[in-house]
């Protein structure tokens, strides 16, 4: 393990040393295409059964030919969306949520001006869907429902299973972004009806530049890429051979530790959410604490702004992420915190911990040790803060001309 | 992350002036809420030589939005306030060594807080007029509202002319789609459509010289006079070596001497000079000049 302490795992994670292991030959001697009818491809082509397998294991897939590798998360987002409307060219319509990731709403955005109509399902202040809303947008025109399993800011989880049956009934096709949730929550997607899924190889431990979409038996589909026969014709182009051996492995390893990581993880994450808690003043936990991911705990610190708060944990050696404007390189604040009507003064100074099975109880206690003084820092240079708290009426106090 | 300097850092992490001043005699707020950066100033100021005797600042914001902070109070003391006044953003980054260009954009409020500080202290009420949109060119930190306005001021419909006219998409080109947007929707209240994969417009036909010798030298001359103060802005500066017909041989000088933008600021220099000539010319550094016969290499 490389020096810090890194809870930013929610961003991407370290690739298991045996994950290494597991990829090396791939590189080297069993350099072969799976496509030849040689030796050399043979054996490659063995190792991706392999994979395919250790995959279909996790996700509690029916049949080892649903798994179909991709480049990425967004690839298999881009390609499940979009073959959703090839496919059903008389459906103009896709339901979604106002807090899916990038890979997604980017898409949509894209695909409102190229005439298709979008629903974006609204959150409450905890992050949670309302059903009701959903059943009544699910009709014959929707090409698609796309709803992510866990979200990646605050690892609320959605109702995805429940979703997934409400559509199928209606006739409509199911598309969850699971990136977060898979190898951190059990999984069994024989006993769903959802239709595709996407995975991200390394959200779980695996290298990055890898992906899955899960593409249920007679799920009716359009490829994003063709030109060759790999993955049966649903993704051309030749095989990332290491890289998906590296996520077989990865897979394997997921779903040894799933218990681990929700009795372990989870126990340090719940550490490290109620030290800080009880340490620092006017600070709170956003999204649903009763139903999330059980190594993600995002906390909103009042008055001060996230990019600062990492400068300064950095420099200590901890490494987390923030939905504060300044860090996403967009400049935008999180979406996903103004969906939930997180006041700007504490939407800016949100800031994400993502654990793994790497962590540590010292690293947790070192953390919960430093970040008081850290906040009470930034906040003494805060204009909202005074010397004990913060001041009266803090928004009437300090109301800046905005520009 | 972001590519902070180590002096940025420094004034982050060892913030000067950090709080405010007990016996202010000038406050300044401002900030920007989508950023999520704002700035509360409190200066002491001489009432009889309006001197800045003592400069406090609190911040809400980000590394860069506290160290320009920092950076701002550390430059106006002992300033009067029409001195300080003079005091630019550009001036405040360069105090740290400079700043990504997304920070200049919304973290670098110290201008605006001094003004508003300033009319505080004169008992004026101040108004920012300044409004901020989506940043479009990262490379120049050019925003959509700015390239809005250019292009209804100007009623531009080519991302060419958006560029010669506000810089952006300048540099690297990736925001084109960007400004291809703002063109589209922008005609589209005027009830009108771009055809964006109609070749623009040539700019001028080839014809030969339309003025004489001396008035087509002195064009060349009073362009390029035009454009430096644009270059200057940035550090940059450009000298007139020589013409020889239709090729301009020029020096680029200060920061635009070796940048890595320099092909693109020698082609915007071509395209006005084009358009002020109406003929076509190459603009090249001096350095391709020709030697001279015999002439020491």
């Amino acid at each position: 393990m490389s020096e810090g302490i890194y809870l930013d795992n929610n961003a991407t994670t370290m690739v298991d040393p045996k994950v290494v292991d597991a990829m090396m030959p791939y590189f080297t001697e069993q350099f072969g295409n799976p496509s030849s009818m040689h030796s050399f491809g043979d054996k490659v082509g063995r190792a991706l059964k392999q994979a395919r397998k250790q995959i279909q294991q996790l996700i509690g897939a029916e049949h080892d030919s649903e798994i179909v590798f991709t480049s990425c998360g967004t690839e298999s987002d881009s390609t499940a969306i979009l073959s959703a409307l090839k496919a059903q060219p008389d459906r103009k319509k896709i339901i979604t949520t106002n807090v899916e990731h990038p890979a997604v709403l980017a898409l949509c955005d894209y695909l409102k001006k190229e005439g298709y109509k979008i629903h974006h399902l609204h959150v409450d202040e905890k992050g949670r869907l309302d059903l009701e809303e959903y059943e009544e947008l699910l009709d014959s025109r929707t090409a698609v429902v796309s709803v992510m399993w866990a979200n990646n800011e605050t690892g609320t989880i959605f109702p995805v299973e429940k979703m997934a049956e409400m559509a199928h009934e209606k006739g409509v096709m199911f598309h969850t972004d699971a990136v977060q949730a898979v190898g951190k929550i059990p999984i069994d997607l024989k006993a769903t009806k959802i239709d595709l899924l996407s995975i991200s190889g390394h959200k779980l431990h695996a290298p990055k530049g890898i992906g899955v979409l899960y593409l249920r038996r007679g799920t009716r589909f359009r490829p994003l890429l063709r030109g060759g026969h790999q993955e049966r014709g649903r993704r051309a182009g030749t095989e990332n051979t290491a890289s998906i051996v590296g996520l077989g492995k990865a897979a394997e390893l997921a779903l040894e530790s799933i218990e681990h990581e929700n009795t372990f993880v989870k126990s340090l994450r719940d550490r490290l959410e109620k030290g800080i808690l009880e340490a620092i003043p006017n600070c709170f936990v956003t999204g649903d604490p009763d139903n999330r991911l059980p190594n993600t705990c995002n906390i909103a610190f009042e008055y001060i702004e996230g990019e600062s708060i990492l400068l300064m944990i950095n420099k200590m050696g901890i490494a987390a992420s923030s939905g504060s404007a300044c860090t996403s390189g967009s400049l935008e604040p999180s979406h996903v915190m103004r969906a939930m009507d997180i006041p700007y003064t504490a939407a800016h100074g949100s800031v994400r911990f993502s654990l793994s099975r790497y962590n540590t109880l010292a690293e947790i206690d070192k953390v919960i040790e430093v970040m008081p003084a850290i906040v009470a820092n930034l906040r003494k240079m805060s204009p909202y803060w005074g010397e004990n708290g913060p001041v009266e009426n803090p928004e009437e106090a300090f109301a800046p001309v905005y520009n | 992350m972001w590519d902070y300097s180590d002096t940025l850092k420094e004034h982050f992490f060892e913030p000067r002036n950090a709080g405010a001043i007990e016996d202010a005699n000038a406050v300044g707020d401002v900030g920007s809420i989508s950023c999520g950066d704002a700035l509360r100033l409190t200066l002491k100021v001489n009432p009889e030589t309006e001197v800045i005797e003592q400069a406090g600042f609190q911040t809400f914001g980000c590394g860069s939005a506290i160290a320009s902070s920092s950076a701002l109070t550390e430059i106006i003391k002992g300033k009067t306030v029409d001195e300080a006044l003079t005091v630019s953003n550009q001036d405040i980054a360069d105090f740290l060594d400079g700043m990504p260009p997304e920070k200049m954009h919304c973290s670098v409020m110290g201008r605006e807080a001094l003004q508003a500080a300033v009319a505080n202290f004169r008992g004026e009420e101040w108004s920012d007029d300044h409004e901020e949109g989506a940043l479009i060119c990262k490379c120049f930190a050019i925003d959509a509202v700015m390239i809005e306005e250019t292009v209804r001021a100007n009623e531009l419909r080519t991302v060419e002319e958006v560029t010669n006219y506000t810089k952006a998409g300048g540099g690297c080109s990736s925001c084109h789609e960007g400004i291809e947007e703002i063109l589209t929707q922008v005609w589209a209240e005027k009830g009108e459509a771009i055809d964006f994969s109609q070749p623009s417009q040539p700019v001028t036909q080839p014809k030969p010289y339309a003025m004489t010798g001396f008035q087509r030298m002195k064009k060349i001359e009073t362009t390029i006079e035009a454009i430096r103060p644009q270059l200057q802005r940035d550090h940059g500066d450009i000298e007139l070596v020589d013409i020889d017909g239709r090729t301009i041989y020029v020096n680029m000088l200060g920061a635009c001497k070796g940048c890595q933008l320099e092909a693109q600021t020698l082609a915007g220099v071509q395209q006005q000079l084009m358009e002020a000539l109406g003929e076509f010319i190459k603009v090249v550094p001096a350095s391709m000049r020709p030697q001279a016969e015999g002439a020491a290499s």
